[in-house]
């Protein structure tokens, strides 16, 4: 599903990327953690284009994103993305919200449109906040109405940016919940995340990044309970 | 005879001003002051639309990437008309630039000369407008599959539109105040106005005061306006 190959990224003399190898599978669930400022956030944005790449190349469903002759709007099209701080359109609606890609871009019809925005709605369970603006959301009720905009494009790959981060405690729980309905459902994720315990629970395999490498991947199990690496070891000891 | 003098009271003020030379001036030419007040406006009106439209266009190409000719083209305009006086730009187009195209009327002159002055202004006010937007709105648009014209038009813009709002009424006002410039190429608006009628009445007070008293009461309109405006936006 997605190939990323030998991937390298610097922000000016920072070289942030140094040489990622990964394969992700289709219906896979990958969580990506690590120390702040190892780069998780920066391989997520570039399996979107977010950010463009000095070197390598990334692969999905066998099309080099990174090649120029590429349209990029099309791929971004089929990778749904959630940000750490929402980046709902506080002008819009929660419907809005939802339709506005969909109706804009794959011209789909007002009704359609609708139609689906409310059945996403329904999945993320907000349907009676379908007509407020995001400043009447809690930051739980953004996260799903951010989660439902992403689906509606029906991507075929779902990034998520640390989607609890920003979240007060006890509004964590709502959105793990319906990311982890998504991936029982099947749909192939990406988490860059430090909720360990989704990790463990919802993840089928483990990336432990740090300054710009992956140092230690495996299942959950291997790498929560027998991390092999001394720096994977250091990390989990601090976090768990 | 007591009873007489309330009634004849406001009468006689009437009467005393009307003896007055410069109130006299200036009541005779009251039609003459409104009509020119009416063509300040109206050409603050046209130089302010049509500068928003080249506001708009320049502010955005100012914003592309830094490599492309359009952003220089975008970075020389709006450098030369902030740059250089509004008041050599006017003599400048009218005198100049504009004969070469035809004849063109002085009030269009006065127009294109305004409009072009004010978009490299507004442009600025666009541009500052824009990048006042959460940067992550661009991003959640194109993660969509947006493309950047279809973010920038349904999502950046509608929010940026509430940040220009009082930069534009100030822009606004100050165009407002500059358009007694077009009074050099003789444009018959309020100041070549005031300078007719001070130069056959030799009223100088009366006349300026006037003047001035027209001119202060349209702008204080537009800032209760903006106000307005600001209120509405801050509710909605």
């Amino acid at each position: 599903m997605i190939q990323i190959k030998n991937v390298y990224k610097s922000f000016g003399n920072l070289e942030v990327l140094k040489g990622i190898n990964c394969y992700i599978a289709p219906r896979e669930v990958v969580c990506v953690i690590g120390p702040s400022g190892s780069g998780k956030s920066t391989l997520l944005r570039c399996i979107n284009q977010l950010e463009t790449v000095q070197s390598g190349d990334i692969l999905i469903d066998g099309q080099d994103i990174t090649h120029p002759s590429i349209d990029i709007n099309l791929i971004r099209q089929q990778v749904g993305m959630v940000f750490q701080l929402f980046n709902l359109f506080p002008h819009k609606t929660t419907l809005e919200n939802i339709t506005l890609a969909p109706s804009k871009i794959l011209k789909i019809s007002a009704d359609e449109a609708h139609e689906r925005a409310m059945t996403l709605l329904r999945k993320v369970g907000l349907v009676d906040k379908a007509n407020v603006y995001p400043n009447q959301l809690s930051g739980g009720q953004k996260q799903r109405v951010a989660i439902a905009r992403a689906l509606a494009m029906q991507p075929k790959v779902m990034l998520f940016d640390e989607p609890t981060s920003a979240l007060d405690p006890e509004m964590v729980g709502e959105v793990l919940e319906v990311m982890k309905d998504l991936a029982h459902e099947g749909m192939t994720m990406v988490v860059v995340t430090h909720e360990m315990g989704f990790a463990r629970e919802v993840g089928h395999r483990v990336l432990f990044m740090d300054e710009g490498v992956i140092v230690e991947e495996g299942t959950p199990a291997q790498i929560f309970d027998n991390p092999t690496n001394p720096r994977t070891q250091s990390f989990l000891s601090k976090v768990l | 005879m007591t009873q007489v003098i309330p009634c004849t009271f406001g009468f006689n003020i009437i009467q005393s001003l009307l003896e007055i030379h410069g109130f006299k001036v200036v009541a005779g030419n009251f039609p003459s002051f409104m009509v020119g007040a009416l063509i300040t406006l109206e050409l603050t009106a046209l130089a302010v639309a049509f500068g928003m439209v080249l506001g708009l266009v320049f502010g955005l190409l100012k914003m592309a990437n830094q490599f492309k000719p359009t952003y220089w083209l975008a970075t020389l305009y709006i450098d030369f008309f902030r740059g250089t006086p509004l008041f050599v730009q006017i003599l400048l187009l009218y005198f100049g630039v504009l004969p070469i195209f035809g004849e063109i009327g002085a009030f269009t002159s006065a127009v294109i000369a305004c409009s072009l002055n004010s978009g490299a202004y507004i442009a600025e006010i666009v541009r500052a407008g824009i990048q006042a937007i959460d940067k992550g709105q661009m991003e959640a648009g194109r993660s969509l599959g947006m493309n950047y014209r279809q973010t920038m038009w349904y999502i950046i813009l509608p929010q940026a539109y509430k940040v220009v709002i009082p930069p534009l009424i100030n822009e606004f006002i100050a165009m407002l105040k500059d358009t007694s410039l077009v009074s050099i190429i003789s444009v018959s608006e309020l100041t070549l106005r005031g300078k007719l009628i001070y130069a056959s009445s030799y009223e100088p007070a009366w006349v300026w005061g006037t003047v001035a008293i027209i001119y202060f009461i349209m702008t204080k309109l537009l800032a209760i306006f903006g106000d307005y405006m600001e209120r509405r936006l801050a509710t909605e």
